[in-house]
């Protein structure tokens, strides 16, 4: 069993509830914390290794540390609750079952920053959650955490939680602040960065909810003994959201010392794969991740094992590695279309590109159009060095990441699996009736008994 | 006329008491939401204008933010609107067969209403729910783990409910 931190009491009956989380060490955190200084505080997430959870991994102490701190300007603390990248829905899980421990997170966070109003913006599509929130809020408030003079130390904090209205470029930060202050959802230029002009331009912190939540660990067990669990600078533990081909899929928490192949064939993980079917490809961080087929999955293409870690798993760069990103694992059998797969996705980004840049607003639409001519049968051979062209001239040149999180999925589908849109190409009949691509790249190693 | 409740405008102002004085148009979503569940399930030209007005600010500011997020409705839709996910890790578990089991029962297409005025299909992106797919949100919350036969008896289930 690795080591559970987030999810440890994932198996206590109402934990969702004040009175549980406390009988169970919740709040023991926060007392600790308020007694330290605000500084003190920063030092420890600094020590912990503690790396951004929504999918960038920027060090979470150094984003805290180029905060602002102007004479009479007041600052904020804004939880990024907008989870929306395909594949993710660990902050999801956080937030329903486990709403205590991102209030714990957010006070002891609000306390080290300064922030006396702290905003969660949660994806609007997650409508039933904001009650469970505003539930625990309140207790927290009634039993003294939240509120004027927080447990004496004259420090006082309010916590707001704000639904968006299903635009998953609220996700990018600066994108979250607009919408915060009720506009459309552009990305800003940058600089200047929220943590001199954020919200109603004033400094403010964007966090992930998972690493906000972390930050009661790492106060709990100190910063140094949290960057001591996990490898390298993979620190502490990760959540992930299974979903796809796999027969258990959910949210685990790892402690990033596993292998990729433990993580998706041993009992406690996933499972091994569905209905008797092998691995063809994962996408192991969220839809923006380049996709791998197995063999590079399992192992590096200096034939190590592949580690559930964020070094491991971007091990050869974008020709032969993927990234960790957010955490949502998707796992695709040796029936399933990489062709499709890759449509669907551009669908999602045309559909969620704000618009702003021309290279992503326009980009996205024509390449989803090419894979569609592809996958309907309609595909010509140069279609695939166009998408390969189209793809190229967003990455980079847009204001906010979305346009490489469009181009990415599609460069890494052509360049593992360009075999199978030349077969789509060169089969339009038969790729309508039999609606999947090819097998070959499936794992040849884990082989279903019976099969 | 298009008024709120009076304890429906009671949370308005808790809303609007929420952010920085000056800032009430940072209320703007939170009210979008209410304003849509309260009158008929879309917001038409005249419920955006009294937004406007209750937050003090330009119609424009408010049509602007309106039309830019996918959740708020600019055409009449039906009373159920089943918004079924239809990105990859959805499609990966039969997403695509839900959609046209739907779209065969009810007798419509991708965005239309049926003639009672019932239900709405409108297929949606990604929302964050790919390993309990396939999936649909139906107001509020989430139906996971489609079928075809849990398609059926949500429908028998939500027709009963309309008639009552």
């Amino acid at each position: 069993m690795g080591v559970k931190l987030l999810l440890e009491n994932d198996h206590i009956e109402g934990i969702r509830y004040y009175e549980t989380y406390r009988k169970n060490g919740g709040y023991r955190a926060a007392e600790k914390a308020l007694k330290m200084t605000p500084d003190e505080i920063v030092e420890e997430v600094k020590k912990s290794g503690l790396r951004g959870r929504g999918g960038a991994g920027f060090p979470t102490g150094m984003k805290w540390s180029f905060l602002a701190k102007p004479e009479g300007v007041p600052r904020h603390l804004v939880c990024n609750a907008d989870e929306s990248e395909p594949g993710t829905f660990k902050d999801r899980y956080l937030m329903e079952f486990h709403p205590h421990i991102l209030i714990e997170g957010l006070l002891i966070s609000s306390f080290a920053l300064g922030s006396n109003a702290t905003y969660i913006y949660i994806r609007g599509e997650y409508a039933w959650i904001p009650d469970i929130l505003e539930q625990a809020i309140q207790e927290a408030k009634n039993n003294g955490w939240l509120g004027k003079n927080i447990q004496g130390t004259g420090f006082d904090c309010e916590i707001y939680v704000q639904r968006g209205g299903g635009a998953y470029i609220c996700g990018e930060e600066t994108a979250l602040i607009e919408s915060l202050e009720g506009k459309r959802g552009n990305p800003r230029m940058k600089p200047p960065f929220p943590a001199i002009q954020g919200l109603w331009m004033r400094p403010t912190v964007v966090n992930n909810v998972e690493t906000l939540a972390a930050v009661v660990p790492i106060i709990n067990i100190g910063g140094e003994e949290y960057a001591k669990i996990g490898v390298g600078r993979s620190t502490g533990t990760k959540l992930l959201s299974v979903c796809g081909n796999v027969k258990k899929p959910g949210v685990y928490e790892i402690d990033m010392t596993i292998s990729v192949e433990e993580f998706i064939y041993s009992e406690e993980y996933c499972g091994g794969m569905a209905n008797g079917k092998k691995l063809k490809a994962c996408i192991p961080g969220g839809s923006s991740v380049p996709i791998v087929p197995a063999n590079l999955l399992l192992k590096t293409a200096k034939g190590e094992t592949r580690m559930m870690n964020y070094e491991s798993l971007s091990d050869g760069g974008f020709a032969t590695g993927t990234m960790m990103g957010s955490g949502g694992f998707i796992v695709l059998d040796e029936d399933q279309c990489v062709v499709r797969h890759t449509m669907t996705l551009a669908r999602f980004y045309t559909h969620e590109s704000c618009g702003q840049c021309s290279p992503c607003r326009e980009g996205t639409g024509w390449m989803y159009k090419v894979l569609k001519n592809i996958e309907y049968g309609k595909g010509k051979m140069s279609d695939i060095d166009l998408l390969w062209d189209i793809q190229r001239r967003i990455e980079g040149n847009t204001i906010c990441p979305l346009g490489d999180a469009a181009a990415w999925p599609v460069a890494a589908a052509i360049r593992h699996f360009r075999d199978e849109f030349e077969w789509h190409i060169k089969n339009p009949e038969e790729s309508q009736r039999r609606n999947f691509g090819l097998a070959h790249y499936a794992d040849p190693i884990h082989v279903p008994a019976g099969a | 006329m298009i008024k709120f409740s009076e304890e429906r405008l009671k949370k308005v102002h808790e809303v609007i008491a929420r952010y920085p004085e000056g800032k009430q148009k940072s209320a703007l979503i939170p009210l979008l939401h209410m304003a849509q569940e309260d009158f008929g399930g879309w917001l038409d030209v005249p419920v955006m204008d009294y937004v406007a007005e209750l937050l003090q600010i330009k119609p424009i500011e408010v049509y602007e933010v309106a039309t830019f997020y996918t959740m708020f409705n600019m055409k009449p839709v039906g009373k159920y609107v089943l918004e079924v996910c239809q990105t990859g890790p959805c499609m990966l578990r039969g997403s695509d067969d839900i959609i046209d089991y739907i779209k065969e029962k009810l007798n419509i297409n991708a965005g239309e209403t049926t003639a009672d005025g019932l239900f709405t299909l409108k297929p949606a992106e990604c929302l964050g729910a790919c390993g309990y797919a396939p999936m649909m949100q139906l107001g509020k919350h989430f139906r996971e783990h489609l079928t075809r036969e849990k398609v059926d008896a949500l429908i028998d289930e939500l027709r009963a409910a309309a008639k009552n």
